[in-house]
């Protein structure tokens, strides 16, 4: 595929400091309501196959649902869908690639090869193909990625689950930077120690009994 | 001197696809069965057809061309996703389908009958059932291949899609590489025809008119004004049809809607 521009702009005016979501009850889980703060952390863990994917999906608005969710006192449904995920933007597990070359994919500022260069990663990468990168710099690379359109909620689903030890401690220092800066980020992880280390907040997802 | 075809001439060229089949069950390929039914099949619909046509040649009423024209659209609207290994759930493959290639059918057989043939009654049924004949078998050939190549490569490409509309993107700008692939996929066999017209190929209405006695150079006129028909409607079909379905695929929220295909 070749290189599709997206907007980075606009954003939405103000600033929006609370995600609010609340999902029904289905047949398989149980109903879930949270608010997430801008500049703090909530993993999100819960059996595998429970849903937490989904989840996040629905709060970028990449899935149909059911439930209700708010940037401040404004309805997803009120916001366009392109606006509504530059501000609340889902990172998948897997991660994608259309164009033909890593730097195809995003503006490269100055922030980007500082944020490279605490990943360990040489400015080079940015001239290879995605498919020449490791999974795990392919992960580094889209977070990187995502990050570089300053959203105002991140939704990271297990963003470290293709690194080793360090390379995840780095990706945790970055994140933890971010939300100082006041992004608030859901992380779907499965690592209790990460979750030790990341959670401002803590939701498990349980099954409907 | 125009040829004029026996029963046992055209049994003879029976024999020929019998021999094809053969040829698959001695080999083991497979296909004899389809061939054969195939074969059948054209036989059947094309007596049918030309007996249908003479009576309606003969009747010379614009309602009755119109009638034909109608069955013939809605034949090529299902053809158009026959086959499909990914299609739209419901009905709307067989509309997204109908509305391109009778679209483009009738712009570019009203374009055609209207201005250059000339033609004083438009409806004749002798001028206008041919010509769209011809440029529905285009449209619908086209778009069929192209929904096939859209419909499989968001398929294939759902992670790098999602992961455009997920930082941002709207429908349109993410599947637009895949819009633009597969819009080209469908316009290439029109493409082919047209380089290899009279030097790997002698196209079929020239032919036709040089074996039922046309002048060739008149056959070769005729031919070009075919051809250039062919690849509008060709190009016209291919874009309604991969636009409509990529609205239909995604929706308002800029969704992947993969509950909609089948």
């Amino acid at each position: 595929m070749s290189k599709t521009s997206i907007d980075r702009q606009p954003h939405l005016s103000g600033s929006v400091e609370v995600l609010t979501a609340r999902f029904p009850a289905s047949d398989k889980v149980e109903a879930i309501e949270f608010e997430l703060q801008g500049g703090t952390c909530t993993v999100l863990t819960g059996p595998s196959g429970i849903g937490k994917t989904t989840l996040l999906r629905q709060i970028a608005d990449l899935d149909m649902h059911g439930g209700e969710v708010f940037l401040g006192s404004v309805s997803q449904a009120q916001i366009p869908a392109p606006a509504w995920r530059r501000n609340v933007m889902y990172l998948a597990s897997e991660t994608g690639w259309w164009a033909p070359q890593v730097r195809d994919h995003f503006a490269v500022t100055d922030e980007v090869l500082a944020m490279m260069q605490k990943f360990g990663m040489k400015p080079e990468k940015l001239d290879m193909l995605p498919g020449q990168l490791s999974s795990g710099e392919r992960q580094r690379m889209a977070l990187i990625r995502a990050l570089s359109y300053s959203p105002k909620f991140l939704l990271l689903d297990e963003p470290t689950s293709a690194l080793d030890h360090e390379s995840v401690l780095k990706v945790e220092e970055v994140l933890t930077e971010t939300k100082r800066a006041g992004c608030g980020m859901l992380i779907v992880s499965h690592d209790a120690a990460q979750v030790e280390r990341l959670a401002d907040a803590h939701i498990v997802m349980r099954a409907r009994s | 001197m125009t040829i004029v075809l026996t029963p046992l001439e055209l049994g003879l060229a029976v024999a020929l696809v019998v021999l094809s089949a053969s040829l698959s069950l001695f080999l083991s390929l497979g296909f004899h069965r389809n061939l054969l039914w195939a074969a059948v099949r054209m036989i059947v619909q094309l007596l049918l057809v030309g007996v249908l046509l003479r009576f309606v040649f003969q009747q010379n009423s614009a309602w009755l061309t119109i009638l034909i024209f109608l069955a013939m659209v809605t034949a090529a609207a299902y053809e158009v996703g026959a086959r499909q290994p990914h299609r739209l759930r419901g009905r709307w493959q067989f509309l997204i389908s109908g509305v391109s290639v009778s679209f483009s059918t009738m712009v570019v057989s009203a374009f055609a009958l209207l201005t250059v043939l000339g033609s004083r009654d438009w409806l004749e049924p002798a001028h206008a059932l041919p010509i769209a004949g011809i440029i529905l078998g285009t449209a619908m050939n086209s778009a069929s291949i192209a929904l096939n190549a859209l419909l499989s490569n968001i398929n294939n490409e759902r992670v790098p899609i999602e992961a455009q509309l997920a930082l941002g993107a709207t429908r349109l700008a993410a599947l637009s590489p895949l819009m633009k692939r597969a819009i080209r996929a469908g316009i290439i066999p029109v493409m082919n025809q047209m380089v290899g017209a009279g030097i790997i190929t002698m196209p079929g209405i020239m032919s036709g008119q040089i074996l039922a006695g046309q002048d060739p150079l008149e056959a070769a006129k005729y031919q070009i004004f075919l051809m250039l028909l062919l690849a509008a409607s060709g190009t016209a079909s291919v874009i309604a049809a991969v636009y409509l379905t990529a609205l239909r695929f995604t929706d308002k929220r800029h969704r992947l809607r993969f509950d909609r295909i089948v």
